[in-house]
């Protein structure tokens, strides 16, 4: 229902579009900026340029601390998904299927757990991870992210297991299927849909997150893009264009998601926020 | 009787690796914070004794503290009010669209789905005195958006309502799909205007998804931090310092372990008072489910 394909065609839903186009300013005038000349940055109007230039995405791309954040963000994202997603699979697979005693109790502190603070625990996390010596390693943003992302996840996925008919199990056992088959041959491809919404706000969450990696990174080993763009270094004057560059840079994996698998966020941020 | 505890235990098997990870990464720091805000600890000159509640009786009367807190509510309120209306207008003007949805849609979650750094990068751009795009279109104004003391705060705020409004309006919008149509031709029929209409029909039944939206933006309005941290850092004096980004600042820049966890522990427990009342709130109205 939400995702319509294709370009309006009336003058009414032209203008709607045009102005959530507006909306989108902010976005757009850092793309623009980003392949402004230098010269051309200070001065307003004119609003367009006389000539685009790649030079600021050059120089991003040229110093390694922005490449090496891009490649650590995204290893640091893909594995807090499989890891999260491992995790809350089974445990959501428990919750929805099997009786266990307090269920009622540890769903409620798995909502809770959703809108925990990072602050709180930012400072015994901080002070494990030295006693760990795990201080700027990707482990210590993995088991950061994972742990805070796994309410979500199995929340998420708890409900859409309960969507799944327990009849489908009890049917393929009739046949002689065991639990753990009928699991992989028939509840994972009917959950596919939903491993992808919870896979998706997963990534997200981590290619997003801020605060843990500033505390527990130090050096370009292990900086994400968040921080290496927070830490944006200027010496004399604030270089605007490679800022706006490193931007753009940082909003690829994001905008790729929204455009190109729009449903499966939508469908994801729907089922978290309209159960109970 | 054998069967189904036979079953709750291979559950919680299922179940253990998660409840581990939450555990010893969640829970164990939980606990372990609130005991560092009982604490004096500052590493660098090798401070560390136990202090019972002298930290929480340290912020009571620490103006600094009380001006955090005032911070952050006017920074929840404001946002979460104006993403609010404005969030259910933009839902409403979607609604009507017949065609170009999904990508009218785009524009929208693009603002929601990128990094609050980045968010705020764009912003300190739009926001630059000499040439950002917001004074040149007020008019070539100069103002000083972040640097002065009266503007900063309601600049974060409008940085913050462009970033989660379409939150609010995607919540609203997939309400607004599932309003069967009859109603409005019958609302229609018996000459109910556009404003007896949006009051009494659609108003009324988006109120529990307003309800959940406002819940879930309090709850994430009261634990921002990222926006505030490198779009002003708190500043221009102090007018845009946060809870969170004072307990940071204590944490990791001032470097006293116990006052900073204090502050994380205070944050913690709005957090926490906030959902119950409104779970309260909600189960009051026999809402849920």
């Amino acid at each position: 229902m939400i995702a319509r394909a294709g370009l309006p065609r009336s003058p009414r839903d032209w203008a709607v579009l045009l102005a959530l186009l507006a909306y989108a300013t902010p976005f757009f005038w850092q793309l623009l900026t980003s392949l402004k000349p230098e010269a051309e940055l200070m001065v307003l109007p004119p609003v367009f340029p006389s000539r685009l230039t790649w030079e600021h995405y050059r120089v991003v791309l040229g110093q390694s601390v922005m490449l090496r954040a891009l490649i650590n963000s995204l290893g640091v994202g893909i594995i807090t998904t499989v890891l999260a997603l491992g995790l809350g699979i089974f445990g959501a697979y428990g919750i929805a299927r099997y009786p266990i005693p307090g269920k009622a109790l540890l769903l409620l502190l798995i909502v809770g757990g959703t809108a925990f603070p990072q602050i709180a625990t930012v400072s015994p996390l901080y002070l494990l991870m030295r006693a760990l010596s795990l201080r700027d390693t990707w482990l210590a943003l993995i088991l950061a992210n994972t742990s805070f992302a796994l309410p979500l996840v199995i929340w998420l996925l708890t409900g859409f297991l309960q969507e799944i008919p327990v009849g489908l199990e009890e049917a393929a056992s009739v046949d002689g299927a065991s639990r753990p088959r009928a699991f992989r041959w028939i509840v994972l491809p009917l959950l596919a849909p939903g491993l992808a919404s919870a896979a998706l706000l997963t990534f997200l969450f981590s290619w997003n997150e801020f605060l843990f990696a500033y505390t527990f990174t130090a050096t370009e080993a292990s900086r994400t893009v968040p921080v290496a763009l927070a830490l944006f270094p200027g010496v004399f004057e604030v270089p605007w264009g490679d800022i706006a560059a490193a931007s753009i840079l940082a909003s690829i994996p994001p905008v790729a998601l929204v455009v190109g698998l729009q449903r499966y966020l939508v469908r994801g941020l729907l089922s978290g926020a309209l159960r109970e | 009787m054998r069967s189904q505890r036979r079953a709750s235990v291979q559950g919680l098997l299922l179940l253990a690796p998660a409840l581990f990870a939450l555990g010893a990464l969640t829970l164990y720091p939980t606990l372990w914070v609130c005991w560092l805000s009982l604490q004096r600890r500052i590493p660098i000159f090798g401070v560390e004794r136990f202090e019972g509640l002298g930290n929480f009786f340290f912020l009571a009367t620490d103006p600094r503290f009380w001006k955090a807190t005032q911070v952050t509510f006017v920074f929840t309120a404001a946002s979460v009010a104006l993403e609010l209306v404005g969030g259910v207008l933009v839902a409403l003007a979607l609604r009507g669209q017949r065609s170009g949805a999904r990508v009218a849609l785009s524009f929208l979650l693009l603002a929601w789905a990128l990094p609050s750094v980045v968010t705020a990068k764009l912003f300190e751009w739009l926001y630059n005195p000499a040439a950002g795009l917001v004074n040149f279109l007020l008019g070539g104004v100069a103002l000083n958006w972040l640097g002065d003391p009266r503007l900063a705060l309601p600049g974060l705020i409008m940085a913050d309502v462009w970033r989660t409004l379409p939150f609010v309006t995607v919540l609203c919008y997939a309400r607004l799909l599932a309003i069967p149509v009859e109603l409005y031709e019958a609302a229609q029929m018996d000459g109910a205007g556009a404003v007896a209409t949006f009051t009494r029909i659609t108003l009324p039944l988006l109120r529990r998804i307003l309800l959940i939206a406002v819940l879930f933006r309090t709850l994430d309005a009261l634990r921002s931090f990222d926006l505030m941290f490198v779009l002003t850092g708190g500043g221009p004096a102090g007018t845009t310092e946060t809870l969170t980004v004072y307990a940071y600042r204590s944490l990791f820049q001032i470097v006293q372990l116990g006052l900073g966890s204090a502050v994380g522990v205070v944050v913690f427990a709005l957090v926490m008072l906030v959902a119950w009342g409104y779970l309260r709130a909600l189960r009051h109205e026999g809402l849920a489910a």
